[in-house]
């Protein structure tokens, strides 16, 4: 079986590096993460990976705008290097604070949609949040994604709110296929607080590109890889496939 | 060079979140006719940008186009008119992360464009609210002051009503000092003058302690200089070696635990007592206590567990949101600097306020309402803790009035070390390097204003305690320390310790204690220029550590460290002559004995007196318990802010970062209160880490040796009901008291320690750390007492944080305190009767060893609000009904009142299995229910069914109705 190599993105404040790497390597992958600058020097390594990830956290502690910094650096010196790695078929992942460095560096929804369409703001609440939700897949084209079963994880932010520059924009995104994930309650239904746990527009949770090789999701998928993450573990039975495993084992196969 | 102004807004008001938060808080002051807010964040550019520039950046760094617009102009203001605003500007030399990350950010971004790289610049940034539905001027400035900032680090400019407070025109700059070389004449001075001398000079040493100094310098024969004398307040201060602790105390008085009266002689309060109860016990697996920065035992047989529990009282009184920050943020340095390096895996809070619905007017002057101190407090733990990615996991919040004007913040954090990294020593000849935030005048007198008393007018005297945090400062000195720490040429440093409340001259002064050390304090990078060297000494730094790195090692760690972009730079070296050696480019501006530094403090006898008060003669209500009342009174006790849910603030904080968590703060299908929060901390292994606290400040002033058993036996009872093992259980203290001045303070002390020591060896629960805080009291004029209603001198009852940490072996045999499934039974295990402490640690260790067992489905501790209390919550979060039937606990209860009391060594369990009926010291209590209702029953008499919904309802809502949204 062919080596699939994860390459994840850390800045100063990035926190969620090191249990992201391990359910890489738990889903089969050679892992590892490296300094963004770092990177910037030696941008040869986007060669060698099949996936990039660009984990949780608070890179540069969200000032000015949550991902806003760290979109600035790969914007200013890797912009090229990062299209190139999606143009090669690869893969590129951003959980939460990586999600917002995504849509920031304008990787998502992508080049097709443009720029300035789509952004991640305040939650309505004003607070950050740490919660469980349900997700519903919501497009067949993400890498990501196989099937339709809900992802079950925790969201960990105040800053997931999306918003669109205006109504079109909403719509391309939702009839494009470009809305990976909704906050859904545990039946499949969009609803309000808190199943939708920061207000965003249209339930929407996740997005990916054109291509289906970008995804980036508010919630952490690998917050849920242990049969003990779940809330209510105690309850359950121990022999059922965390949900968050899922996602990344889904990524691996594809590359593979 | 000109000054650039760029003003952001929302484009639509449903954007403006941050003014929706404020309008809320306007209105819950009481204000709702002000009908609405916007906001403007105002970003100041200084350097040869030019508009085009300016306007760049705005465009690509500052603006988010799909939500604001911006505007840019030259000068410090957007030159907009608004009818009533308020324009908030920290004050000159008040750490703003955003500025500098700013700052850095378009210094690269400008380079790249092709600006000119050496060019000076600076960022400053701001707040404006513009407010509709004021009504005069004097509302304005009440909303500027009480909700929009805090004036001992802001300022507030004001528009509106003839009033146009003039902006700045540049930014502010700090005042050059010239250097000159300062003594201070001691050796002459009589009693009074040193007095005088020590409250004056904010030295806050005793008569004792200052004439010990005149004596040393008379023998010298030299007058001290200033950075001398300023070290010496710092090193001997109550904050940095527990004097009241640590002296000899001789105490008459009620004996402890029993009937009678006794006399007591101990040499050193602390070793006689807590660190005594260690050495008895005297356990294997503690592998480094009350030595280091935090306690270390073992978890496998490669890593240890560290844990260290904080208080930041003063600072958070005056400024909450930093002052909770900077608290959190020091006790991860703690870890950090513990052994070689700990990693902090996990954080705990704790909180005690006055009532957050505590009247408007009953407010002294200088005193924030604790409402915006519950909000400011959680808020800088959340935003501390949460962007260092380190879990908060564990808490408590215990409201009571006279915390009013002294609130307490305890802040803990847990870490991960390796076994063979616990063990550091400085080697002579190592350099002194200082790594991290950059030293300001904001932090000086840390550690002498948090060993002096509040008064009303502290926030003048002491606004130069209170900083603000940069977490992610600190993020990167902990990444950038433990690269260095697992280097492949091995660890490139000998020692490492935190900048504690003294600054430097409390780090290198500990460090180099056995060796002496030479220090050239031109060489600490500062904020700003213009520091005097004795601010550069004493000036608290957050987020800095100081590290002793062999020569031959210095040139790797400093590349370490820049790789992580974090700044590192040496400023001496530790000699081996035993001397501590100050001096300011070149001239010495000091030399202290280490010896004598830290030996010299003269040792304090002092007498001790407690009697136990006149009890006020409550008569016990009559035995009756009647179904109306029970039912009701239920639901006001669930409601009761110390019992209510903690999920406001509970769900600001991250609890499941770094991918550990197995039993988190809210519990099953119903979200209900979990007992001790569990972690996984190595993600390939099963062993776990269980954390949970006791405190009970209520039992304070009836009895502080029942106070502290009872936090003990709490801190345990929590830890077991999550699955703790209580045979590898550890404990830390934390002693908050008004003040230790009299006999009878000083009584209660030595009755806590007691209490605490008596528990500590009946449970077999070695203490591993601890910390005390001892001023915790608020006084002012007689006439502002009588407005407010309170005494001249408030003082906080004596408090006493247990905090406990079990290692397990197998987190998969952890429960929640939820109730699993109908048909099983509830009991009731132990409480209800007073009963010996070997009695309890056998109850203790049966509950635990029921668990370990899988026999137990759900376990529940029965603290505040009592037995009837803590089956309520295990219905809310198992989402299910139960009876209970009192009938054979009725030979227990004397009263109503005896079902909603806190319980020493109770338990609720919820199980399948019959063993426990045979069981000592258990009663069987009822069974789960299907149903959607809690029945109370007692000799086939109904007394009370009330619907699971509404038990809930009456739980969840008190807190987050009064403190926000």
């Amino acid at each position: 079986m062919a080596e699939v190599r994860a390459l994840l993105i850390r800045g100063p404040g990035t926190n969620c590096e090191i249990e992201t790497a391990h359910v890489w390597k738990q889903a089969g992958a050679v892992a590892r993460a490296v300094h963004v600058h770092a990177l910037i020097e030696h941008p040869q390594w986007l060669l060698d990976a099949h996936i990039l990830t660009i984990p949780g956290g608070f890179c540069y502690g969200d000032d000015i705008a949550a991902g806003k910094i760290m979109a600035c650096e790969l914007r200013l010196r890797l912009a090229d290097a990062l299209q190139n790695f999606v143009a090669a078929g690869k893969l590129v992942l951003g959980i939460c604070n990586g999600f917002q460095v995504l849509v920031k560096t304008g990787l998502l929804p992508g080049p097709v949609v443009g720029e300035s369409q789509v952004t991640l703001t305040l939650n309505n609440s004003g607070r950050y949040e740490d919660r469980w939700v349900h997700l519903k897949p919501s497009t067949t084209r993400c890498k990501f994604i196989d099937g339709d079963a809900l992802l079950h994880a925790p969201v960990a932010h105040a800053e997931g709110r999306i918003v669109t520059h205006n109504e079109a924009s909403l719509r391309t995104l939702a009839d494009g296929g470009y809305v990976a994930y909704r906050y859904v309650d545990e039946r499949g239904q969009p609803q309000d607080y808190p199943v939708n746990p920061n207000g965003s527009i249209d339930s929407i949770a996740g997005l990916t590109d054109h291509t289906g090789q970008v995804l980036g999701l508010m919630p952490h998928p690998e917050r849920n890889s242990h049969f003990t993450h779940h809330p209510l573990w105690t309850r359950l039975t121990r022999d059922r496939q965390p949900d968050g495993m899922r996602l990344f084992q889904t990524a691996v196969n594809v590359m593979r | 060079m000109s000054v650039f102004c760029v003003a952001l807004r929302a484009k639509s008001a449903d954007n403006d979140v941050r003014a929706a938060g404020v309008l809320a808080d306007i209105h819950r002051r009481g204000l709702t006719h002000i009908s609405s807010v916007r906001t403007t964040r105002l970003f100041f550019l200084k350097g040869d940008l030019g508009k085009p520039m300016a306007t760049r950046l705005a465009t690509e760094l500052l603006v988010d186009p799909v939500i604001e617009t911006f505007r840019v102009f030259e000068g410090m203001t957007d030159g907009l008119q608004e009818a009533a605003s308020v324009e908030v500007h920290c004050q000159p030399g008040v750490m703003d992360p955003v500025a500098q990350t700013t700052l850095r950010t378009a210094r690269r971004m400008v380079r790249e464009w092709g600006g000119d790289p050496k060019s000076e610049c600076d960022v400053r940034t701001a707040w404006r609210y513009a407010l509709v539905g004021v009504r005069d001027h004097v509302e304005l400035e009440s909303i500027a002051r009480n909700v929009l900032a805090n004036d001992c680090i802001e300022t507030a400019y004001i528009d509106g009503f003839d009033r146009k407070d003039p902006r700045p025109t540049d930014f502010p700059t700090a005042p050059a000092t010239e250097f000159e070389l300062r003594e201070v004449r001691l050796r002459e001075l009589d009693d009074s003058s040193l007095s005088r001398l020590s409250r004056e000079g904010h030295l806050f040493l005793s008569l004792e302690e200052m004439a010990t100094l005149r004596a040393h310098y008379r023998k010298l024969g030299r007058e001290p200089t200033d950075i001398e004398l300023e070290t010496f307040a710092q090193t001997w201060s109550e904050h940095c070696v527990h004097k009241t602790l640590k002296s000899a105390i001789d105490y008459k008085g009620q004996d402890f635990g029993r009937a009678g009266d006794v006399e007591a002689h101990f040499d050193n309060l602390l070793a006689d007592t807590i660190v005594r109860a260690t050495r008895e016990l005297d356990r294997d697996w503690c592998l480094s206590v009350f030595e280091d920065n935090a306690g270390v035992i073992a978890f496998d047989d490669d890593w240890g567990v560290a844990f260290k529990v904080e208080t930041h009282n003063h600072p958070s009184a005056i400024e909450p949101y930093g002052g909770a920050a900077t608290g959190t943020g020091g006790c991860i340095r703690d870890i950090i600097g513990c052994g070689l390096g700990a990693k902090p895996i996990a954080s705990t809070d704790v909180f005690c306020l006055a009532p957050p619905d505590w009247p408007e007017d009953r407010l002294q002057t200088g005193v924030l309402h604790p409402r915006r101190v519950l909000a400011g407090v959680v808020a800088g733990v959340r935003d501390y803790g949460n962007r260092m990615g380190i879990p908060t996991v564990n808490g408590a919040i215990h409201f009571e009035p006279r915390y009013l004007t002294n609130p307490l913040v305890f802040c803990g954090c847990l870490g991960l070390i390796p076994r063979d990294k616990i063990v550091k020593r400085v080697m002579p000849g190592d350099a002194v390097v200082v790594a991290g935030g950059r030293t300001g005048r904001d932090g000086i007198h840390g550690a002498t204003f948090s060993s002096s008393e509040l008064t009303d007018t502290h926030v003048d005297e002491f606004a130069h305690a209170v900083q603000i945090g940069n977490p992610i400062e600190e993020k990167k000195v902990l990444d950038a320390v433990l690269a260095a720490r697992d280097h492949e040429s091995g660890c490139l440093y000998s020692s490492i310790t935190d900048c504690g409340a003294g600054g430097l001259s409390s780090a290198v002064g500990e460090m180099g204690e056995e060796l002496g050390a030479d220090i050239e304090l031109a060489d600490v990078p500062l904020k700003y220029a213009g520091l005097r060297y004795d601010e550069i000494w004493i000036s608290e730094a957050q987020e800095r550590m100081v590290l002793s790195v062999p020569q031959e090692k210095l040139a790797k760690l400093l590349s370490v460290f820049e790789a992580e972009d974090v700044e590192a730079a040496v400023i001496g070296r530790f000699t081996g002559d035993g001397l501590l050696r100050l001096r300011y480019d070149g001239v010495q501006v000091g030399e202290i004995e280490m010896q004598f530094l830290h030996n010299g403090l003269p040792r304090t006898s002092r007498a001790a007196e407690w009697y136990a008060p006149e009890k006020n003669q409550i008569q016990p209500t009559e035995g009756s318990l009647s179904g109306q009342s029970l039912g009701a009174r239920l639901l006001a006790e669930l409601g009761h802010l110390n019992v209510a849910s903690k999920e406001w603030v509970i769900r600001q904080y991250d609890h499941e970062v770094q991918a550990g968590s197995v039993v988190k703060p809210l519990a099953g299908p119903g979200q209900g209160p979990a007992d001790a929060a569990v972690l996984r901390p190595r993600l390939d292994s099963d062993r776990g880490i269980v954390v949970g606290c006791g405190l009970c400040p209520e039992l304070a002033d009836d009895d502080p040796y029942e106070m502290a058993v009872s936090a003990v036996d709490e801190a345990l009872r929590n830890v077991i009901c999550s699955g703790g093992d209580p045979n590898r259980t550890a404990i830390l203290d934390n002693f908050c008291w008004g003040s230790v001045d009299s006999p009878r303070a000083l009584g209660a002390l030595v009755r806590a320690c007691r209490g605490a020591y008596d528990a500590a060896v009946a449970y077999g629960l070695p203490f591993i750390s601890g910390k005390d805080s001892l001023n915790n009291q608020f006084s002012q004029s007689e006439e502002e007492a009588r407005r407010v209603g309170m005494p001249a001198c408030v003082s906080i009852p004596d408090t006493l944080l247990i905090s406990a940490v079990s290692v397990i072996a197998d987190v998969s045999r952890c429960v929640t305190m939820d109730l699993k499934q109908p048909g099983n039974r509830l009991y009731c295990v132990g409480g209800f009767s007073r009963r010996s402490l070997e009695n309890s640690a056998a109850v203790h260790r049966r509950v635990a060893d029921w668990i370990r067992e899988g026999l137990v489905a759900s376990a529940h501790d029965v603290s505040d609000g009592g037995l009837l209390v803590a089956v309520a919550e295990m219905c809310i979060a198992g989402d299910c009904g139960a009876v209970v039937q009192l009938d054979d606990l009725a030979r227990f209860i004397n009263s109503e009142d005896d079902l909603f009391t806190s319980q020493r060594c109770c338990y609720v369990l919820e199980c399948a299995d019959e063993k426990l009926l045979k069981a000592d010291d258990v009663v069987v209590i009822g069974s789960v229910h299907a149903g959607a209702t809690l029945t109370i029953e007692r000799a086939g008499e109904r007394l009370a069914d009330v619907p699971v919904q509404a038990l809930a309802d009456a739980w969840r809502r008190p807190l987050s109705s009064v403190a926000g949204v």
